[in-house]
C-alpha cells in the first residue's frame, strides 16, 4: 500500500512518554522513498527517541507509524532485515577489528559466506577502510569509526537507513566526504533519515523536519522553508551593535537579533510590510539596512521562537 | 527457527573478545589455581606431620611394629629417638618436637591384660596438635600386632587393618571436588551475569537488537564459550588435586564431565537471568555474590548437608551448587555414575532449560 504512495515512513500522532515527560509529542511524518530526510533540532528535542520508535526499539505511547509499509508496533522483526541503523554512540565492538565487526554483523544478518566476502571487500573499498581492515575499532579516530559504522549499517543493503547524528564526532573535511557517500546511497535508491544539529548539513537534505521539545515545528524542502519563512531578514551595519541589539529586542515585531561580526542580523515579522523603514523609524534613519536572503538558521530561529539573542 | 549460523557468530565473537581481554582470560586459569592451593594447603583442617620423638625402653619387636603403624598414619613424623623420657621432655620444651611416644620396659608383658601399652607425652598448647594425637589413641593396636612370633591378642581377621590406616583419610579429598563446585559457581555466574549488561553499558546492545538476532540465539551464543571454560577449570582443579593432594578420581572421567556439564549449564543460565535483570555490571556482580555466598556455605562444601537445620537444607536444595556437590563427590570419591544420581541430574537439567527460557523471555529486543 505504501509502495504506491512512495513513502518510506508514514507516522501519525507519533508520541512517546517517559513517565509524565513527553519526549516526542504527536508527530506526523511523511518521508518519501529514495530521499535524504533530515531531522534538525537541538539536543534533547526527541530526535533519537523518534528514530528508536521508527526502528521498533522503543514502544510507541500513542499514535502509529508505518515503516516500509509495515506497522512498527506489530512487525518490528520483519523490518529488521530491511532497515539499517547507525546509532548516535558508536555501537560496534571496540575490541574487534574492522573486518571482524563487519563479518559478525553480516553473519547476524544471515548473509551467505560468498556474498558476505564480496560485500565486505566492496565496503572496505567504498569507505576507504581497506588499510584499517585489521585495526581494532577502539583505536580508530572518530571519522574512521563513523565510516565503519556506516559500512556496517549498509552491509545487508537495507532499503531504509536511520543515521542518528552520524557526523557529531567528525571534522568538517570528513563530514563533506560522508555526505557524498550518503548521496551515492540515495542515488542507488536507499531512503535515508538523518538527524543533525548542524545547519549546513540540514541544508543538504531533500526534505527536513525541524523539531523542538518533542514537537514538529516545520517541515518541507529547505529552500521552500527559507522562502516561506514567517520573517524578513535584515542586516544592519553600525557602531555599538550591542546597544542597538538590546533596543531592537524590546520591539514587539522583532523576532530576533544576532550579532555576526560587524553586522547585526535581524528577523522582522512578516506582518510588517516594509521592514527597513520599520527599523529605521525605530532606531534612526541614518542606519544602513539591507534585506538579505534567509538562511536555514533564520528559519530555525523563527519556527522555534529561538531564544531572542 | 533458530539459526545455527547466528549462534555461531555470537560464539565466535565472544571467544575473540575473551581472548583479547587478558584480565578475564587470566582469571579463568588463576581462580581455580589459587583457590585450590589456598583451600588445599592453608585451610587444611587435618593436622599432619607433627614432629615427634620416640623413647623405647622395651627394645621389643612390638614397639617397632607400633611405631611403624603410627608413622603410617602420617599424622606424626618421627624426628628423633631418645633414650630416656627426660631427654624427650626436654626436647619438647625446646620445641624440637611436639610430642613423644614412650614405650615402657615391660611392653611385651602388658600385651596381655593391660590396657595401656605406651604413653604419649604431648605439648598441648596447640589444641589442633593435641587433638590429632588424641585421635591416635583410637588406633586399633590389637589389630596391628599380628606378628606370628608375638602373642596374638585378637581373633579379628588381620585384613581389617588396612581400613583403619587408609592413608587418604584427609579433608583435601573431600575439599577438592567440592571446590570445583564453588569455583564454577563463582566464575560461570560472574562471566555470564555481566555478559549482556556489558553490551548494554558499552552501547553494543542498541545495535544488536536492531538486527534479526533472536533472544534465544543470543542467550545460547553467549553461554557456549563459557562451557569450554568451565570444563577447562574443572580439569585444572581435578588434575592439580590429583597431582598435589593425591585426590583420586574413582569414577570414570566421562561421568565427571557429564555431571560437570549439567552444573555448568545450570550456572550459566542463572548468570544469564541475572544479566537480564541487572542494569549495571556492578549490580550483576552484587547479585552474583548473593548467590555465591549460600553456595559456599550451604551446599555441603563447608558443613555437612545432613548436619544443617531444616531451613538451611531447604535453601540449599534451591541452589545448583548443592546438587552438583553431591554428584561430583559421589562420582570422584565413590565412583558412582551419573545415572545413579537421577534426582540431582534431572534437577540440574530442568533448572537449565527453565532458566534459559526465562532469560530469553526476559530479554526484550526493546530499550524500554
Ligand atoms: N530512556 C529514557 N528515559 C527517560 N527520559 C528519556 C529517555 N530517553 C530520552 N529521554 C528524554 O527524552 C528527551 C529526548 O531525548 P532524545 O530523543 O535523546 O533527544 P535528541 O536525540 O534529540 O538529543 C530528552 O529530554 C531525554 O532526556
Ligand atoms: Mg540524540
Amino acid at each position: 500500500m505504501n509502495s504506491q504512495s512512495g513513502m518510506a515512513i508514514k507516522a501519525e500522532g507519533l508520541t512517546r512518554k517517559f513517565g509524565n515527560f513527553v519526549a516526542v509529542d504527536s508527530i506526523d511524518l511523511n518521508v518519501p522513498k529514495a530521499t535524504i530526510y533530515g531531522f534538525l533540532g537541538p539536543n534533547g528535542c526527541g530526535k533519537s527517541t523518534t528514530i528508536r520508535m521508527l526502528c521498533g526499539l522503543l514502544s510507541v505511547s500513542a499514535g502509529r507509524a508505518e515503516v516500509l509499509g509495515l506497522d512498527v508496533s506489530k512487525s518490528a522483526e520483519q523490518l529488521r532485515t530491511r532497515i539499517g541503523y547507525m546509532t548516535q554512540k558508536f555501537s560496534l565492538y571496540e575490541d574487534l577489528t574492522t573486518e571482524e565487526n563487519l563479518q559478525f554483523m553480516g553473519q547476524v544478518y544471515s548473509l551467505g559466506a560468498g556474498k558476505l566476502r564480496r560485500r565486505i571487500s566492496q565496503l572496505l573499498d567504498t569507505y576507504s577502510l581497506f588499510k584499517l581492515k585489521d585495526r581494532r575499532a577502539g583505536s580508530m579516530s572518530g571519522g574512521q569509526r563513523q565510516r565503519l559504522a556506516l559500512a556496517a549499517a549498509t552491509l545487508h543493503e537495507p532499503d531504509l537507513l536511520f543515521l542518528d547524528e552520524p557526523t557529531s564526532a567528525v571534522d568538517p573535511e570528513n563530514r563533506r566526504e560522508f555526505w557524498e557517500k550518503l548521496f551515492d546511497l540515495c542515488d542507488q535508491g536507499t531512503s535515508i533519515l538523518v538527524s543533525t544539529h548542524y545547519m549546513d548539513e540540514a541544508e543538504r537534505c531533500h526534505r527536513l523536519a525541524i523539531l523542538e521539545s518533542g514537537q514538529l515545528r516545520a517541515e518541507g524542502e529547505p529552500l521552500v522553508l527559507m522562502e516561506q519563512m514567517g520573517a524578513h531578514v535584515i542586516e544592519l551595519e553600525a557602531e555599538n551593535l550591542r546597544v542597538l541589539k538590546t533596543r531592537l529586542l524590546d520591539i514587539d515585531k522583532i523576532k530576533s537579533a544576532a550579532q555576526q561580526g560587524l553586522r547585526l542580523r535581524v528577523l522582522v515579522d512578516r506582518s510588517i510590510e516594509n521592514p527597513v523603514t520599520y527599523i529605521q523609524q525605530a532606531l534612526g534613519s541614518s542606519l544602513t539596512c539591507n534585506v538579505v536572503h534567509p538562511s536555514l538558521e533564520d528559519v530555525f530561529v523563527t519556527v522555534t521562537n529561538g531564544e531572542r539573542q | 527457527m533458530l539459526s545455527i549460523r547466528r549462534i555461531h557468530s555470537i560464539v565466535q565473537k565472544e571467544l575473540k573478545q575473551l581472548s583479547r581481554d587478558r584480565m578475564t582470560f587470566g582469571m579463568v586459569v588463576m581462580i581455580p589455581l589459587v583457590q585450590l592451593l589456598l583451600f588445599g594447603y592453608a585451610i587444611n583442617t587435618d593436622v599432619r606431620h607433627i614432629p615427634v620423638g620416640i623413647v623405647d625402653l622395651s627394645g621389643s619387636a612390638v614397639a617397632r611394629v607400633i611405631t611403624q603403624a603410627v608413622t603410617a598414619t602420617q599424622v606424626v613424623e618421627i624426628k628423633h629417638h631418645y633414650t630416656t623420657p627426660k631427654e624427650a621432655e626436654q626436647a619438647i620444651v625446646r620445641g624440637e618436637i611436639r610430642a613423644a611416644l614412650i614405650y615402657p620396659a615391660d611392653l611385651s608383658k602388658r600385651l596381655v591384660g593391660e590396657n595401656v601399652l605406651a604413653q604419649w607425652v604431648v605439648d598441648a598448647s596447640d589444641t589442633m596438635v593435641s587433638s590429632a594425637i588424641l585421635q591416635l589413641r583410637q588406633m586399633p593396636l590389637d589389630q596391628i600386632i599380628v606378628d606370628p612370633k608375638l602373642h596374638r591378642v585378637t581373633h579379628k581377621p588381620n585384613f581389617e587393618v588396612a581400613l583403619f590406616f587408609n592413608p587418604t583419610r584427609r579433608s583435601a579429598v573431600n575439599i577438592v571436588p567440592g571446590l570445583s563446585a564453588v569455583i564454577l559457581t563463582m566464575t560461570m555466574i560472574l562471566f555470564t551475569s555481566t555478559a549482556i549488561v556489558r553490551e548494554r553499558e558499552r552501547g553494543n546492545l542498541e545495535l544488536l537488537i536492531t538486527t534479526p538476532i533472536k533472544p534465544l540465539e543470543l542467550m545460547i551464543g553467549k553461554i557456549v564459550p563459557y562451557i569450554f571454560i568451565g570444563l577447562l577449570q574443572v580439569s585444572i582443579i581435578l588434575l592439580l588435586g590429583n597431582l598435589v593432594f593425591d585426590v583420586p578420581i574413582n569414577g570414570s572421567l566421562f561421568h565427571v564431565y557429564a555431571a560437570t556439564l549439567l552444573f555448568i549449564a545450570a550456572s550459566l543460565t542463572l548468570g544469564l537471568i541475572i544479566s537480564t535483570i541487572a542494569k549495571t555490571q556492578l549490580q550483576a556482580m552484587q547479585m552474583t555474590v548473593f548467590v555465591l555466598l549460600p553456595s559456599i556455605l550451604l551446599s555441603g562444601f563447608m558443613f555437612p548437608y545432613e548436619a544443617m537445620p531444616k531451613l538451611a537444607q531447604n535453601i540449599a536444595e534451591m541452589l545448583p551448587a548443592t546438587h552438583y556437590m553431591r554428584m561430583i563427590r559421589a562420582v570422584v570419591l565413590r565412583g558412582a555414575e551419573v545415572q545413579v544420581l537421577v534426582y540431582d541430574s534431572l534437577w540440574l537439567i530442568g533448572f537449565s532449560i527453565l532458566g534459559i527460557v526465562l532469560a530469553a523471555f526476559r530479554f526484550s529486543k526493546r530499550l524500554d
